[in-house]
């Protein structure tokens, strides 16, 4: 079978985990992979948990990543990365919002963005993808904000491709 | 933000595109996890959606369009079926003269509901044909499907989701054609349509003979399909359990049922003849399990331990390998809270410092049973707040009696909390009855939708408004006070306090917006106060 990708997106309500999946799912798609996207949402506007599972590849089935085959997991809240390890698998790669300075975020409410950069340095997809998806993704005023926190996340990984 | 003909859509987002595509003439439903997008998605697509006060009433209303010939579609989650079950059951009588697909969204490991029922059941006990997708693709193909199959035999069909169905986003290749139905127009069919039961009789038999069709035709139909594998092992599937079997046991033959009731039993067999072992994968009850092995034909299932929750991956090659040991447990994640600047916290803080007796209610506020609160004692259904409430005033001593309150939600009172308020007039307790109705201006536990307590229509715009004293007080309730709580202020408790100890029946209105949505309420109210100068909408 060929590969699929698994990444899972965990932090609480309000942090734009959802959105994060929304553009991740967005860029595979434009990339022309077969792409899954599931979350669980009914609880995300009273601040719990809330996951979102993203899977790309040639052809995804079932669109749940299974327990500990997660490729990525990006955590956008410190509280959350032990309650979502398990999902992780053996030498998978874990994004925490250490992987971006806070300071130098254009603003907080960026982490989200600025984490998909992170990841962005592992994936295949080309940069070009992941900015058409953050300039269709968002209303165009979020877009230089976006743009900037997108590039210091991906500026801060050691390219592994 | 996709390519053209190639959209990452929901399940829920597919249905309502197939929906619009199929030229629904009108959609009802009442907001539940996961069904609520698929009426907000086929409204913002232009299609005339409506939300109803409950789903009993949304059905009914899909019912008289199908009636009138128009293709409908009623949408509820799973527990909304057992309000809507009524009509249900005898439409299937009655048939339609249009399309009429009602979609149940069942939520197996309950991320949000009360309950894990399996609606698979509703159809054979109400003996109407079921679709069952497993994803986006089929969720749209389904629906055009089953507004086919309506209309071929002239009867409502269930449509049944599940969560990670409906909340799933997979790609979706629309067809290129869109219908274009033949307008609606009433036809008068007195013994079809009036189950009298000179007229109920036959209609019964009739419902028969169209499930004795269906099911024949069922037998070559295109909504189930093998996938091939070796002979070794041969897995019967249908949902979102069929993504999971493909992943789980790539190596299988499976043979994937989208056409759930009546079953294709031939083709079953024939099946299960074909193949070595035959498992039996599916989420919840054991329904498919069970049919095929009273027909005789030999499966196997899946043990007792799995019928709790959703399935997956892992739990599915869990069931293939017949294995029993404890599964492992997830990590706790942080539950949710109600939202610090809530108006119910303050109304939570009162009755637990009064050590009330809280018969509780669906929402946002069935939250008032965590921590800090745990100020709530029952949560059954929609709408149960005011009877238990009162079955506790009718037997317990007085001294516990006279703490016994009612808390229910705007929207959930106006979906079922409206006749337990009349039983309150109509049966009131020896020492009176205390309701709080907390009225935060919105459905808010499924994302804000509007109801008739708003004035608002499904897509935002101006309507008629039901008032909520105003119909307390024409039941004669005299004790019906308004209230915003407010933070540092004991307004609240002593207003509590006095209609706990008038031994009369009391109803108070918490009323404050939503803080979540304080923003677009403003915008509403003002488009409201532009459309006041249209004098038909002026009351």
């Amino acid at each position: 079978m060929s590969k699929v990708t698994n990444i899972v997106v965990a932090g609480l309500g309000g942090q734009g985990v959802l959105k994060g999946t929304d553009i991740l799912a967005d860029v595979a798609l434009r990339a022309g992979y077969d792409v899954k996207k599931s979350e669980i949402k009914g609880m995300s506007q009273r601040g719990g948990s809330v996951t979102g599972d993203v899977r790309f590849g040639k052809r995804v089935h079932s669109p749940m990543v299974p327990a500990g085959e997660a490729d990525f997991l990006l955590v956008l809240e410190p509280t959350q990365v032990e309650p979502h390890r398990y999902m992780l698998r053996p030498g998978g790669t874990l994004i925490t919002p250490e992987a971006v300075q806070a300071s130098q975020l254009p603003n907080k409410k960026a982490l989200n963005v600025a984490l998909l950069g992170a990841l962005s340095a592992h994936l295949p997809m080309p940069e070009e993808q992941w900015l058409d998806s953050l300039r269709s993704g968002f209303a165009e005023s979020f877009f230089d904000g976006n743009h900037q926190a997108f590039l210091i996340g991906r500026a801060g990984q050691k390219r592994v491709k | 933000m996709n390519e053209p003909n190639r959209l990452l859509l929901s399940g829920d987002e597919a249905i309502a595109l197939a929906a619009r595509h199929a030229g629904v003439a009108l959609g009802t439903g009442y907001p539940g996890t996961p069904s609520t997008e698929i009426l907000e998605h086929f409204s913002e697509l232009g299609g005339h959606a409506q939300w109803s006060p409950n789903e009993k009433v949304a059905l009914e209303v899909a019912i008289g369009a199908a009636f009138g010939g128009a293709r409908a579609l009623c949408t509820m989650k799973h527990v909304g079926l057992n309000v809507a079950s009524d009509p249900l059951f005898t439409a299937a009588y009655t048939g339609v003269s249009g399309a009429l697909v009602i979609v149940s969204a069942d939520d197996p490991g309950m991320a949000s509901s009360q309950n894990e029922q399996d609606n698979r059941r509703y159809a054979v006990a109400a003996g109407v044909p079921m679709l069952e997708p497993s994803d986006s693709q089929e969720a749209y193909d389904f629906m055009w499907a089953a507004i086919e199959l309506s209309e071929r035999w002239k009867i409502p069909v269930l449509y049944r989701a599940t969560t990670r169905v409906c909340h799933s986003y997979t790609v979706v290749q629309p067809r290129e054609k869109q219908a274009a139905p033949k307008p609606a127009s009433f036809e008068r069919d007195i013994r079809g349509r009036v189950m009298i039961p000179a007229y109920a009789k036959p209609a019964h038999r009739r419902l028969r003979q169209k499930l004795a069709e269906m099911q024949e035709w069922n037998e070559t139909c295109a909504l189930n399909h093998i996938v091939e594998g070796g002979q070794s092992l041969g897995i019967i599937t249908s949902g979102i359990s069929f993504m999971h079997v493909r992943e789980a046991a790539p190596e299988a033959r499976v043979l994937k049922l989208g056409f759930t009731h009546p079953l294709p039993m031939k083709k079953i067999a024939q099946f299960v003849k074909g193949v070595g072992r035959c498992v039996v994968i599916e989420e919840g009850d054991p329904y498919l399990v069970e049919a095929i092995r009273a027909a005789s034909i030999p499966v196997e299932g899946k043990a007792d331990m799995y019928r709790f929750g959703e399935l997956d991956v892992a739990r599915v090659r869990r069931i293939l390998n017949n294995d029993l040991s404890p599964e492992p447990t997830k990590p706790p994640g942080k539950p949710p809270q109600l939202c610090d600047a809530c108006q119910y916290r303050i109304v939570f803080e009162a009755l637990r410092k009064k050590d009330c007796i809280v018969a509780g209610d669906i929402g946002c506020y069935t939250l008032g049973v965590l921590q800090p609160f745990e100020a709530i004692d029952s949560c059954v259904c929609m709408g149960a707040s005011l009877g238990v409430g009162l079955g506790l005033r009718h037997v317990l001593p007085p001294d516990q009696a006279r703490r016994v309150v009612s808390v229910i939600g705007d929207s959930t009172f106006v979906h079922s909390g409206i006749s337990g308020l009349v039983e309150m007039v109509y049966n009131p307790p020896p020492n009176g009855h205390v309701l709080i109705i907390l009225d935060n201006a919105t459905t808010a536990m499924t994302g804000h939708q509007e109801h008739p307590g708003t004035g608002r229509t499904l897509a935002h715009e101006p309507t008629g408004k039901v008032v909520i004293e105003d119909l307390a007080r024409s039941l004669g309730i005299r004790r019906v006070h308004v209230i915003e709580p407010h933070v540092g202020s004991d307004e609240f408790d002593r207003l509590l306090t006095d209609c706990l100890e008038s031994n009369e029946l009391a109803v108070i209105i918490a009323r404050r917006p939503c803080i979540l949505i304080a923003k677009q309420l403003k915008q509403y109210e003002a488009n409201q106060c532009e459309c006041t100068a249209d004098p038909a909408l002026a009351s």
